[in-house]
């Protein structure tokens, strides 16, 4: 199986008319089985295609014509259009919303965020590629064109979570040349708000049989890795993490920002060597190189199983 | 991007929130007019984007205006952990009777901003909320329903503050969360709030941060006070190398090839993207390299850009390779940047194969890069060749150790 | 028509390269401006922008079999294949 998404999953493309949504389209409709895209939305290109999918002006028209509720959303409009388009996709009954714009402002995406949780809906991003169960179904642009995702991509028993879109097919290649393949791979996004952290996507792998083990990709910056460990803590969960950590040069560097919006350190909490203490006192294994994830996370899923 | 005290001040008073009768100045000339105005004692303060400014000797006392002068002409020529003072503040002395603290801040978790309020002020909140939690109150509050008074109401009386003051504080920390939303703020404090003799409260102090990404939409307000669409006020000034970088950033719209900032080793690196820039960072220096440059490449940039960014950094004084490295790429194509790299070191007479270290970026369009790679005999890697291993390479071949 | 840059060469054939319409066709198709069309609106083909070429092919789409020729000079002066 697989979190947030599987073969059957529906989803539309806000701001499908776009360059860079054009070719996500394509990459999607490409992978797996192929994606479901059942509309597109550019206000104003009603009546388009694009790649075959219907464009509409507005989500309500995208239902309409789908004649049943849609599944999911990936958002690639302009930041300041951003906000608007995932309210009308939560008011119009989206539950998953993958928003790949970056450079929103924080204010935005926490309203998006708090709407989504009183609606009941689940946004992944900001600042993000989206989500990739391999062989099945990706939405958005992980892993780029169907042939390079097929690539770095393998089915598999290990969840893998990510603040840095290239760093989840990166890690997941590494998987994949060692033999262990991902049940689902979520990039989440790089910036100081999200809509989805480590430790609330931990239920979903938590409950998927697939899932044996979890590898997530972290850097300095926000308290998100508090939160996982505090929440392995007191979970109890079954599922053993191995974690890489980039950025540790930042330490060095504080008010600095490198990489992503989301990796610039404000506190003590913030730092690399900070987080790294966290995440080793909860059992989280972090490992020094990617090399070494593979043996790492193999290790603790056999010792879990021999319990 | 950090507000100058004067200007974080002024955030305060376009509120409604009460400030002294303060004035900002460049020249001392200036600041004995504003002491005269005052007419009183008077606090002369530095406007830097920097702590420990007391410390330092950044904030004086003075009896008179001549005083007041005599401190501004010191002060204003006073630098403080390497920046120069902006201006100086000329505010009154204060008859403070208690300070206390309002403050507001994003908690990411939450996602949700939070009120801090404490009778404690004066002094660093993260020490009082260590030495005395009793006296520090957190509140969240929503990003879609209105803010209402009873919020901080709560927050306020939480520490144990009640009578006419915690009615006269309620509007003060109401007003100080709305002008945090509304202006896009990623912190908002006053500290100290100071209580006069005669019951009334009064901010003395301001520190403001505005978000980046927000400031499109604050363009009237950084326009009032004064501040440039060019000033980042990062924790250090931009180099000259890192605003060439921007430079060649800017020349055209497809992809980024910059995010350059400046370092003093020899090894110049091209590398991208966000996470793979992080990690090689790190991973260079874990060998002991010594990285000449940070930048990212990411979302296909053109052939033009990744030659400016590969010349630029070849250009360093001090830089003897360059090593071009990426995470995986699927939307940044291998072939382009290959080919952008290359014809860097040839317009700058150089032979590829001798200045590029290595070149490992895998992924998309990596067969037709690999053959350009090959033509010019650079030592390139696919992506069996781990981040690390690609990294070690390049530190070794730069300390001239036989492979 | 030949011009060559680093790693790019495109080659038109004179008859084509005089064709107004042609060269209209070209530069509209081309993703990267390598075509442009003189004042005469006869074809030009933009140096500085021969090695921008990203291997689309949308050229040798929008002109008649092999009047255009794009050359990858770093694989042996093969042609890139028409789609």
């Amino acid at each position: 199986m697989s979190i947030l998404i599987d073969a059957e999953t529906t989803f539309i493309v806000q701001g499908i008319t776009g360059r860079e949504a054009v070719n996500l389209t394509r990459e999607c409709l490409d992978y797996g089985a192929g994606a479901k895209i059942v509309g597109g939305v550019t206000p104003g290109r009603l009546g388009r295609e694009v790649h075959g999918v219907p464009v509409f002006d507005t989500v309500a028209q995208a239902v309409e014509h789908h004649g049943a509720p849609i599944d999911g959303s990936v958002v690639t409009v302009p930041p300041a259009f951003t906000k608007d388009a995932v309210f009308e996709a939560i008011e119009n009954g989206i539950k998953l919303i993958v928003i790949v714009t970056e450079r929103i402002p924080r204010r935005d995406v926490a309203q998006m965020v708090e709407l989504a949780t009183l609606r009941g809906a689940r946004i992944i991003g900001p600042n993000c590629l989206g989500i990739i169960v391999p062989d099945v179904i990706k939405m958005g642009g992980i892993g780029g064109p169907a042939r390079n995702a097929a690539q770095a991509y393998t089915p598999g028993p290990i969840g893998v979570i990510s603040r840095s879109g290239g760093m989840t097919t990166e890690m997941s290649s590494t998987l994949s040349a060692s033999g262990l393949g991902q049940s689902t791979a979520v990039s989440i996004g790089g910036d100081a708000i999200i809509g989805s952290s480590y430790a609330e996507l931990m239920p979903q792998f938590e409950a998927d049989e697939q899932t044996q083990g979890i590898v997530i990709y972290t850097e300095p910056g926000g308290r998100m890795e508090a939160e996982l460990a505090h929440w392995v803590t007191e979970d109890n969960s079954r599922l053993p993490i191995v974690a890489f950590m980039a950025g540790r040069f930042m330490d060095e560097m504080p008010g600095m920002s490198f990489g992503h919006a989301g990796t610039i350190v404000e506190g003590k909490e913030d730092t690399a060597t900070e987080k790294i203490a966290r995440l080793a006192q909860a059992g989280i294994t972090v490992a020094e190189r990617i090399e070494d994830i593979p043996d790492l996370i193999g290790a603790k899923i056999a010792e879990r199983s021999a319990v | 991007m950090r507000f100058f005290e004067y200007e974080a001040r002024e955030v305060v008073k376009r509120a409604g929130i009460p400030v002294t009768d303060y004035g900002f100045t460049t020249e001392a000339s200036e600041a004995k007019q504003i002491a005269e105005r005052i007419g009183g004692p008077t606090v002369i303060k530095s406007q830097v984007l920097t702590g420990g400014r007391m410390k330092a000797g950044g904030v004086k006392f003075a009896d008179t205006p001549e005083e007041a002068e005599a401190h501004a002409r010191d002060i204003l020529a006073l630098e403080i952990n390497g920046h120069m003072p902006r201006g100086v503040l000329v505010d009154p002395k204060a008859e403070v009777a208690q300070e206390y603290y309002a403050g507001v801040v994003w908690d990411g978790t939450r996602k949700q901003p939070v009120m801090i309020f404490s009778p404690v002020g004066g002094i660093d909140i993260e020490q009082v909320a260590e030495e005395q939690p009793e006296k520090v109150g957190r509140r969240h509050f929503s990003n879609i329903l209105p803010l209402s008074d009873f919020e901080a109401k709560e927050v306020i009386a939480s520490t144990g503050v009640t009578g006419s003051a915690l009615n006269k504080l309620v509007p003060i920390v109401t007003r100080l969360a709305k002008l945090f939303v509304e202006n896009d703020m990623t912190l908002a404090e006053i500290n100290p709030l100071g209580q006069l003799k005669d019951g009334s409260f009064v901010a003395l102090d301001a520190h403001m941060d505005i978000e980046n990404e927000a400031r499109g939409r604050h363009k009237k307000l950084l326009a009032d006070l004064g501040v440039g669409d060019e000033e980042t006020r990062q924790a250090r000034e931009a180099t000259p190398f890192e605003l060439a970088g921007e430079e060649v950033d800017a020349t055209d719209h497809r992809g980024v090839a910059g995010n350059v900032t400046e370092f003093d080793g020899n090894l110049g690196l091209v590398i991208g993207a966000g996470g793979g820039s992080l990690t090689l960072f790190d991973a260079v220096r874990a060998h002991g390299g010594e990285p000449a440059n940070y930048c990212e490449i990411g979302g296909n940039p053109s052939v033009a850009k990744a030659c400016g960014l590969a010349k630029l950094v070849l250009q360093k004084p001090g830089v003897d390779k360059i090593a071009v490295m990426m995470s995986i790429v699927s939307n940044t194509r291998v072939d382009i940047v290959a080919r952008g790299v290359i014809k860097a070191c040839l317009e700058l007479g150089y032979d590829p194969a001798e200045k590029i270290a290595i070149f490992r970026i895998p992924g998309a369009w990596e067969e037709e890069g690999f053959k350009i790679l090959e033509k010019y005999g650079v030592e390139y890697a696919d992506r069996s060749v781990s981040l690390n291993e690609a990294a070690r390479r390049a530190v070794e071949k730069i300390q001239g150790v036989a492979p | 028509m030949r011009a060559d840059g680093t790693f790019i060469a495109v080659e038109v054939s004179d008859e084509a390269a005089a064709d107004a319409a042609l060269a209209a066709k070209l530069t509209e198709a081309c993703p990267v401006d390598i075509y442009a069309q003189a004042t005469d609106g006869a074809l030009e083909l933009v140096e500085r922008n021969l090695d921008e070429c990203v291997l689309c092919g949308l050229c040798l789409v929008a002109a008649p079999q092999d009047t255009v020729r794009v050359i990858k000079l770093y694989d042996g002066e093969a042609c890139l294949a028409a789609v």
